[in-house]
C-alpha cells in the first residue's frame, strides 16, 4: 500500500484552518521591550553623529543604541551552509549597525522601549548627522570609473566576476551565412512579498541566547548570530515556530543577529523586533535585478553557432547570497540549449539599493526570461514556431553536466512542451489568432526552464533525521529540514510512514517547530531540496528504527530478524504475513518491561554528493489591447517533471503559487527608487503591484511523472521550478500578439507604451488592419 | 484628551467590556486584550487583508479599524468558526480539502470574508467570487484553491450539485 503519491490533506491544515497555528508573533511572551529601528535616509554616506538625547528622553524608552556601540565586527548573512575552506565562506560585508550607510533604510540605530508608541517615537526624535556621499543605483554604472565606491575591497563595486569558456566564439562567428540575434534583457528589484513580515525576539537564559524567529534556516542563523556578536555559536539557540511564507528573503539572517545583541544590551531581557510592510521591502533582501546581453549566431536551419551572453546582477549594498544567484543563472545558458561555443561573463556589483539575496527561482526566473525571449527571436529569425525552435534545440535525452553529474535521464524538456502544447491547444490556437489584426489581438507563447535541484556539489548538502517509536506505535520525528508554507511536513510524514510501514501518514508525527538545541542539525529550506534530501535521512532513520524494531521483536517473538517486515504499523513475518506484534504493543512492552527496557529510538545523518535536474515550462495564452496597452492573461500552464508526485494535490497548490508570483514578475511587479535621492518609492503593498485575485485566470497544473534514479522516493525539485518560465512565457505570448520583442520586466502599460510607441503600432488613430 | 475608554462589545458571541486605548486598532484590542491570534498582521494599513474580521457581519480590515468604533459592534474572527467541540465549519474544512491553505497566513482573513460571502446566500460565478475576495493577498496559493474551496462551499450550501 502506497502512501506516497496520495493527495492527503496537510498535516497542518487542521490547525491553520481554526486559526490556532502559532508564528512567532503569536508566541511572544507578556512584557517584551519592543525594538525599532532608525533607517538612514540617504542612500550612501557616512554617519558622523547621532543625538539620542531627545528619544531618550521619551517616556518608556529604555535604551538608545547606535552604529557607534555595536562590535566591530563585519559578518556575513547568506543562508548557505558554512564552509571549512575560507575561500568558499560567504563575505562578510555589514555589521548590526552600520556606520558606513550604503543604501536608503541601511540599519544606523536602535531604540529599545517598554511599548511600540514610544519605540516608534524614540526613532523619530533621533538625530542623524550625516556625510552624504555620491550613489550609484545601476549596475553597470556602478561599474564605471570614478563610480562611488561601497566597499574597500571591491574595486569598481564588483563583488565577483565568473565565467565560462566554451569552444571557440570569435572563430565560430566566422562561419558563412550565419544569422545574428541580439538584444539586451532587463529585469527588475522585486521582492518576495510573504504576508507574515520577518520577525523575531531573543532572550537570555543560563548565559545563552535564545532568539524565536521567522526564519526557514535556524541552524545557519545560529552561526551567523553567533559570528556577528562575536559569541561562541553554541551560546546560541534559534527555535523555528511555523512561518508565514518565505521565498528566499528568511534564507537570510534578517533582523535575529540585531535582536539577539539588543537583548544582551538591556541585561538579558526579552526584546522583540517586528518587521513593517515598509521595511521589508527595503531593508530585509530583494531579488537581483540582472541585466543581460545576448548575442546569438544561428544558422539558417536554426542551430547555434556560437553565443555570447553578458550578465549585470544588481547585488545592492551588501553581498548577502551574492555572486551565487548569477552564477546559477548564467550555469543554465549552455545546458538549456547547449551550444559548442559560448563565451558567458556574470558580474555581481554593488550599489546603493537594498541587499539582494535568495528569492524563489535563484537567478532563473531572470534567466528563464532572457533566455528564452532570445529564443523566441531566434526562431522568429528563421521563420520557424518557436515551440519547434525548442523542440528541436533544446537540452537533448541523455545530456550530462560536467560539474554537477546531472543527467538528463529522459526526455523531460520535449516531454513536458508536448503536453503544454496540448493543454492550452497551442496549434489551433496559434492558427486562429494570427488573424487577429485589430487594436486588441491575442497571442500565445511558450518558454522553457532549467533547474537543479539541491546545492551539492557547490556546497555541503546534509539532512539529518531523529524519530521515536510512540507507545502507541506511532512515530515522532524530526527533521532538520523546515515547513515553510510548501507543506513539507505532509510530505515528510508521507515518506517516513511509507518507509517504517506504517499504515497512515497521520501515524507520523512530525515536530514542525525547530528548535537548534534539540532538532537534528539539517540545513533547512532552500533551493528546493528538502524533499529530495530529507528522503535520504528519513530512509536511512527508518531503517535503524526497523532494525532496533526487529531485534527487540525477536526477543519477543524467537523470530528471524531478516524474516520481518513492518506492514500497516505491524510487525509480520516475511514468508506468510503473519502478524507477529503489533508496533504498540512492541513499544509498550520494550519501555515497560522491568528487566529489559528500553525506548526506541533512532538518528542519522546522511550526506548526500548528487544533485538532479528539474525540468518543465509554460505556456501562456494572452490578449493585448494594443492601445491601452494593457494585457490580459487568458490561459496559462505550466508543466513540470519534478520526478515522481510525493503529495499531488500539494504538488499543484505549489505550482499554482508559482505561477502566480511568475506572473506578478512579469507584468506588474517593480520595486522602485527616486533617480535623485535613491529612496525606495513604492515599498508597500498598494504601490508595489503583486498579483491579486484578479490578475489571473484559472491557474493549470500539470506534471511528467519521470522517477529521478538518484532520489529516494524519485523525486525532485518543484518548490522554485514553477516561479522561473512564467513571465517569459507570457512574453513570447505578447510577441506572437503584436510581433513586439519586448525586453523589460514589467511589461506593465508604461513599459508596453513605450515599446509598442516605438514599434509604430500606437499612433493617433488606429488604422485598422494595420 | 483622555486617552482611555470603555468599550461594550460582542465578539465571537460573548459579550464584553474592555478598556482601550484610543489610539489602538481592532487587531490590537482582538490580539492583544483577546488573544485572538487568527488575527493577523501583514501590512497594518488596510493592503493585505490577514487581519480581515466580520463587524456586524461585514468584513473589515481590523487593522485600520479603531477599537474605539468597535463600541456595540458584534465582532467576529475566525476563532468564532470553531464549535464548542472543536467542530469545525463546511468552509474550513473546504478550505482543508481543497489544498487552499499553505502558509497559513493569509487564511484566517480569506475564511472570513467567504463567510461573509456565503451568509449572502446567493449564488455568485467565478468572477464575482473573484472580485469579492480580491481584497485578500495571497502569496502562497495563485488564489486557485482559495476560489475553489469557496465556490464549492457556496454550491454545497446552495444545494447546487457540484463535481
Amino acid at each position: 500500500m502506497s502512501i506516497v503519491g496520495k493527495s492527503e490533506i496537510r498535516v497542518d491544515a487542521f490547525d491553520k484552518a481554526t486559526g490556532r497555528t502559532k508564528y512567532y508573533e503569536d508566541r511572544i511572551p507578556g512584557g517584551a521591550l519592543y525594538v525599532r529601528i532608525k533607517h538612514a535616509e540617504i542612500a550612501h554616506g557616512f554617519v558622523k553623529s547621532v543625538d539620542t538625547s531627545e528619544a531618550e528622553r521619551i517616556k518608556g524608552v529604555v535604551k538608545v543604541l547606535t552604529c557607534f556601540d555595536v562590535p566591530e565586527i563585519d559578518f556575513p548573512t547568506a543562508g548557505h551552509p558554512w564552509s571549512m575552506d575560507p575561500g568558499h565562506q560567504d563575505v562578510a560585508d555589514r555589521r548590526l549597525l552600520n556606520r558606513h550607510v550604503r543604501y536608503w533604510g541601511d540599519d544606523v540605530a536602535v531604540v529599545i522601549a517598554q511599548d511600540e508608541v514610544a519605540a516608534m517615537q524614540g526613532v523619530r526624535a533621533i538625530k542623524v548627522e550625516y556625510e552624504a556621499l555620491p550613489f550609484v543605483l545601476d549596475a553597470q554604472k556602478a561599474m564605471e570609473d570614478g563610480a562611488p565606491q561601497l566597499h574597500e575591497n571591491a574595486p569598481h563595486n564588483i563583488l565577483k566576476h565568473t565565467s565560462i569558456r566554451k569552444g571557440n566564439y570569435e572563430e565560430a562567428i566566422k562561419e558563412p551565412g550565419l544569422i545574428k540575434v541580439e538584444g539586451w534583457y532587463n529585469t527588475p528589484t522585486v521582492q518576495h512579498c510573504h504576508i507574515e513580515n520577518h520577525g523575531c525576539y531573543a532572550y537570555e537564559e543560563n548565559g545563552r541566547i535564545t532568539v524565536v524567529s521567522s526564519t526557514q534556516i535556524p541552524h545557519i542563523v545560529r552561526r551567523v548570530v553567533g559570528q556577528a556578536l562575536g559569541r561562541p555559536w553554541a551560546d546560541i539557540e534559534i527555535i523555528k515556530p511555523y512561518i508565514g511564507g518565505g521565498f528566499g528573503n528568511k534564507q537570510d539572517a534578517l533582523y535575529e543577529p540585531l535582536c539577539a545583541w539588543c537583548s544582551t544590551q538591556v541585561g538579558g531581557r526579552l526584546v522583540r523586533i517586528d518587521c513593517s510592510r515598509e521595511e521589508t521591502f527595503v531593508s530585509n533582501r530583494v531579488r537581483h535585478a540582472i541585466r543581460f546581453h545576448i548575442t546569438s549566431w544561428i544558422r539558417p536551419d536554426g542551430s547555434m553557432a556560437a553565443r555570447k551572453v553578458d550578465l549585470f546582477s544588481n547585488q545592492g549594498a551588501y553581498a548577502s547570497h551574492g555572486h551565487s544567484i548569477v552564477a546559477k543563472a548564467m550555469g543554465s545558458f549552455p545546458q538549456l540549449y547547449p551550444c559548442d561555443n559560448m563565451e558567458c561573463d556574470a558580474y555581481t556589483v554593488y550599489t546603493n539599493i537594498p541587499a539582494a539575496g535568495a528569492m524563489r527561482g535563484y537567478g532563473m526566473p531572470q534567466a528563464s526570461f532572457a533566455n528564452d525571449s532570445n529564443i523566441d527571436e531566434c526562431a522568429h529569425a528563421i521563420g520557424m514556431d518557436p515551440v519547434e525552435y525548442r523542440d528541436r534545440f533544446i537540452m537533448p535525452k541523455g545530456f550530462e553536466d560536467g560539474f554537477s553529474k546531472n543527467v538528463n535521464y529522459y526526455d523531460s524538456h520535449r516531454e513536458c512542451l508536448e503536453k503544454g502544447k496540448e493543454l492550452i491547444d497551442y496549434d489551433r490556437k496559434k492558427a486562429e489568432f494570427a488573424l487577429d489584426k485589430g487594436p486588441v489581438r491575442r497571442g500565445i507563447g511558450c518558454a522553457s526552464f532549467w533547474y537543479n535541484t539541491a546545492v551539492w556539489p557547490i556546497a555541503l548538502e546534509t539532512t539529518s533525521n531523529r524519530m521515536l517509536l510512540n507507545l502507541d506505535g506511532t512515530v515522532t520525528m524530526q527533521c532538520g529540514e523546515t515547513e515553510i508554507g510548501q507543506g513539507a511536513d505532509t510530505a515528510f510524514a508521507q515518506m517516513a510512514a511509507q518507509a517504517i510501514g506504517l499504515k497512515n501518514y497521520r501515524d507520523v508525527h512530525v515536530i514542525s517547530c525547530q528548535d537548534t538545541d534539540i532538532t537534528p542539525t539539517g540545513l533547512g529550506a532552500y533551493a528546493s531540496r528538502q524533499t529530495y534530501v530529507a528522503g535520504f535521512s528519513i530512509r536511512q532513520t527508518a531503517e535503524i528504527l526497523r532494525k532496533k524494531i526487529f531485534e527487540y521483536a525477536n526477543k519477543l517473538t524467537r523470530q528471524s530478524v531478516d524474516n520481518m517486515d513492518i506492514v500497516d504499523g505491524n510487525v509480520v513475518r516475511k514468508g506468510d504475513g503473519k502478524v507477529l506484534i503489533s508496533l504498540k504493543e512492541l513499544a509498550m512492552t520494550a519501555q515497560y518491561n522491568q528487566q529489559d527496557s528500553e525506548h526506541i529510538t533512532a538518528e542519522s545523518t546522511f550526506t548526500i554528493q548528487n544533485n538532479a535536474y528539474s525540468f518543465g515550462c509554460t505556456f501562456a495564452e494572452v490578449e493585448v489591447d494594443i492601445p491601452m496597452c494593457k494585457v490580459t492573461v487568458k490561459n496559462i500552464v505550466n508543466v513540470h517533471d519534478c520526478g515522481t508526485l510525493i503529495n499531488p494535490a500539494l504538488a499543484e497548490a505549489q505550482v499554482h503559487g508559482g505561477m502566480s508570483m511568475a506572473i506578478g514578475y512579469g507584468l506588474s511587479e517593480q520595486l522602485l527608487f527616486d533617480q535623485k535621492t535613491g529612496r525606495p518609492l513604492n515599498n508597500n503593498l498598494l504601490d508595489y503591484k503583486l498579483s491579486t485575485f484578479m490578475d489571473h485566470p484559472d491557474l493549470e497544473a500539470a506534471f511528467v511523472e519521470n522517477p529521478e534514479p538518484t532520489s529516494v522516493f524519485g523525486t525532485k525539485a518543484l518548490g522554485e521550478p514553477p516561479a522561473c518560465s512564467g513571465a517569459p512565457a507570457i512574453r513570447n505570448a505578447i510577441y506572437n500578439a503584436t510581433g513586439v520583442a519586448l525586453r523589460t520586466l514589467p511589461m506593465n502599460p508604461h513599459n508596453l507604451f513605450a515599446a509598442f510607441t516605438e514599434a509604430g503600432l500606437i499612433r493617433d488613430s488606429f488604422e485598422e488592419g494595420k | 484628551m483622555s486617552q482611555y475608554k470603555l468599550i461594550h462589545c460582542t465578539i465571537n458571541g460573548k459579550e464584553v467590556e474592555q478598556m482601550i486605548d484610543v489610539r489602538a486598532s481592532l487587531t490590537d484590542l482582538l490580539r492583544n486584550d483577546f488573544h485572538l491570534t487568527s488575527v493577523k498582521k501583514g501590512c497594518e494599513v488596510g493592503e493585505c487583508g490577514a487581519c480581515n474580521v466580520l463587524i456586524d457581519g461585514e468584513a473589515f480590515n481590523s487593522c485600520i479599524y479603531l477599537a474605539a468604533w468597535a463600541d456595540g459592534k458584534n465582532i467576529r474572527t475566525l476563532e468564532s468558526l470553531t464549535g464548542p467541540n472543536g467542530e469545525i465549519s463546511d468552509i474550513q474544512q473546504a478550505f482543508m480539502e481543497e489544498t487552499a491553505i499553505q502558509c497559513g497566513f493569509c487564511t484566517p482573513g480569506f475564511i472570513m470574508t467567504a463567510v461573509e460571502i456565503l451568509e449572502t446566500k446567493k449564488l455568485y460565478t467565478r468572477d464575482e467570487l473573484r472580485k469579492l475576495l480580491s481584497g485578500h493577498l495571497c502569496r502562497c496559493t495563485g488564489y486557485e484553491n482559495i476560489l475553489n474551496a469557496v465556490e464549492k462551499t457556496m454550491k454545497r450550501r446552495l444545494g447546487i450539485p457540484t463535481e
